[in-house]
């Protein structure tokens, strides 16, 4: 009884203190992020590439088939009710506030977020970022920042990207296939989906960069310098980016919803 | 800052550290003389690298001082750690290159964080350094293309890319044909007699350090057992030295690893 009471007393202790390792860690990043983004604009910009670019083939794969996915459930649920000319604004609204934002986070996490963790953690195992600093150049400043701010600006772009291409399916699928009437289709999205609910999105979708990023660089910069360490930190990039960008998604559409 | 010993360029005194409670140092005293070549023996596992890190601030003792020009390493703030770094150079044991850079961006990585100098001079900066180390034609490889050895040399065109004050070697010569480690040698003392610089050696190539070494360090126990000029230790009546010195098998340093009984264990008597 008393082992299991100390187990658990452990892991709520080892919790509370990679949560506080990862706060200051956070402002740590958060410091020095402006200062880089001005002086050091190039590693910026390249890992905006590295996190963004490189992940448009999953982004547009995924954000067409969600897409064709939801114009077939959508067309097969609303004309039960005789209102599958809402095509339109049921799939929009379904990806600009809640689809595009979480899948785009959780895609990210398992593209450029393990590439991220690992690129890090390889780093520290063969000693780069030991002779970084070395060479009095902090490894937080040269190599965790600019992937931090790339993952940042990427993401609410990925966003914007995996949604259009979404739409489109639902537009293929429920015009192309199923015969929904293409002015029905637009203008009652046009009429429908507002600023508002984009704002929703966009808001989501900074947010979840954030913790995407944040998780993946820290999992990486703190990771055992072994094989099997780096594949453990990468594989917790995975599952705590899930975990966190789901619990968050709901605390913020309760706070925006109100 | 309280100057704690001014005579030596690096000094080490008395220091205890412990590694998840093992001791590896228990009172060791070490003076790295200022213009000289000191190389720094010992089996494996006595802590060489870790005298490295604790040296460069990587680690702190947990008793005693280690002190660079003067100033205690433990004391000091990141700034003046960083400002202490940018006058040292160190050649880690697997190089450390950084991969997503090519060999020439490698070697001009610490002028362009630390310098504004203009490209054309840091480009030749960076290819009189790699023409020193023999890999001048390498500037456009990538970390990947290059041998073990080959990514050592461009570490150390690397690490004296910033004509440091001191030079730190963590096994410069290991793994290197000898035609490279030949060139290594000659390099290290010549940075040291051209430039003045201090360069401290952590190496089990015995004979070939102790070709170029002014002072030698051999460590055991957590302790220095033996110092002095090569030619000293070789004299040295110290069982281990002479055993250190000789690369024999028997003697008081075990080659095994203490282990349960090897016919017990090859029966399966003990248990797994």
């Amino acid at each position: 009884m008393n082992d299991w009471l100390c187990e658990i007393r452990e892991g709520i202790e080892a919790f509370v203190r990679s949560v506080g390792e990862l706060t200051l860690f956070f402002f740590n990043i958060a410091i020095y992020s402006p200062r880089t983004l001005v002086r050091r604009p190039g590693l910026v910009v390249k890992q905006v590439f590295n996190s963004g670019a490189m992940s448009m083939t999953i982004i547009l794969t995924c954000g067409l088939f969600v897409g064709m996915v939801l114009g077939l459930q959508g067309f097969d649920t609303l004309q039960r009710f005789g209102a599958e000319e809402a095509l339109g604004t049921f799939a929009t609204l379904s990806l600009v506030k809640e689809l595009g934002p979480v899948l785009t986070a959780l895609l990210f996490s398992g593209r450029a977020g393990t590439a991220l963790a690992s690129e890090i953690g390889l780093m520290r195992a063969t000693d780069q970022l030991a002779a970084m600093e070395m060479m009095a150049v902090d490894p937080v400043r040269r190599i965790v920042i600019p992937r931090f701010l790339g993952g940042v600006i990427a993401m609410p772009f990925l966003t914007a990207i995996f949604n259009m291409i979404a739409i489109f399916g639902a537009f293929l699928v429920g015009v192309t296939f199923m015969g929904v009437d293409q002015g029905a289709f637009w203008s009652q999205m046009h009429a429908n989906v507002t600023v508002a609910d984009v704002n929703q999105g966009v808001i989501k979708s900074l947010v979840f960069g954030i913790v995407a990023s944040l998780l993946a660089v820290y999992q990486g910069y703190t990771s055992v310098p072994t094989a099997e360490g780096v594949g453990r930190a990468t594989t917790r990039t995975v599952v705590t980016t899930a975990i966190t960008v789901l619990i968050l998604d709901y605390l913020l559409t309760a706070t925006l919803i109100g | 800052m309280k100057n704690n010993c001014p005579e030596s360029i690096v000094e080490i005194r008395d220091v205890v550290f412990f590694r998840d409670a093992k001791p590896i140092f228990n009172g060791l005293n070490i003076k790295i003389p200022r213009g000289k070549i000191t190389a720094v023996m010992g089996p494996s596992g006595t802590g060489k690298t870790t005298l490295l890190r604790l040296i460069t601030g990587q680690l702190t003792p947990d008793r005693g001082h280690v002190c660079v020009e003067g100033q205690d390493v433990a004391q000091m703030s990141r700034d003046q750690l960083f400002a202490m770094r940018r006058k040292m150079g160190m050649l880690f044991q697997n190089g450390a290159l950084l991969t997503d850079l090519n060999v020439f961006e490698n070697v001009a990585f610490p002028l362009r964080e630390h310098t504004d100098l203009p490209e054309k001079l840091i480009r030749h900066i960076v290819l009189t350094k790699l023409h020193a180390v023999g890999l001048r034609g390498t500037w456009r490889m990538m970390p990947s293309e290059l041998s073990g050895g080959m990514a050592r040399r461009v570490a150390l065109a690397r690490s004296m890319a910033m004509d440091p004050e001191i030079i730190i070697y963590d096994e410069p010569l290991a793994g290197l044909d000898p035609i490279s480690m030949g060139v290594i040698l000659r390099l290290i003392k010549r940075l040291n007699d051209a430039l003045g610089i201090t360069s401290i050696v952590v190496s089990h190539d015995v004979h070939e350090i102790g070709s170029i070494a002014d002072c030698s360090y051999l460590m055991a126990d957590g302790k220095v057992i033996a110092s002095g000029a090569p030619d000293e230790l070789r004299k040295d009546g110290n069982p281990i030295v002479q055993q250190f010195m000789a690369g024999m098998a028997e003697g008081p340093v075990p080659f095994h690893y203490p282990g349960p009984d090897y016919e017990e264990q090859l029966l399966g008597k003990v248990a797994e």
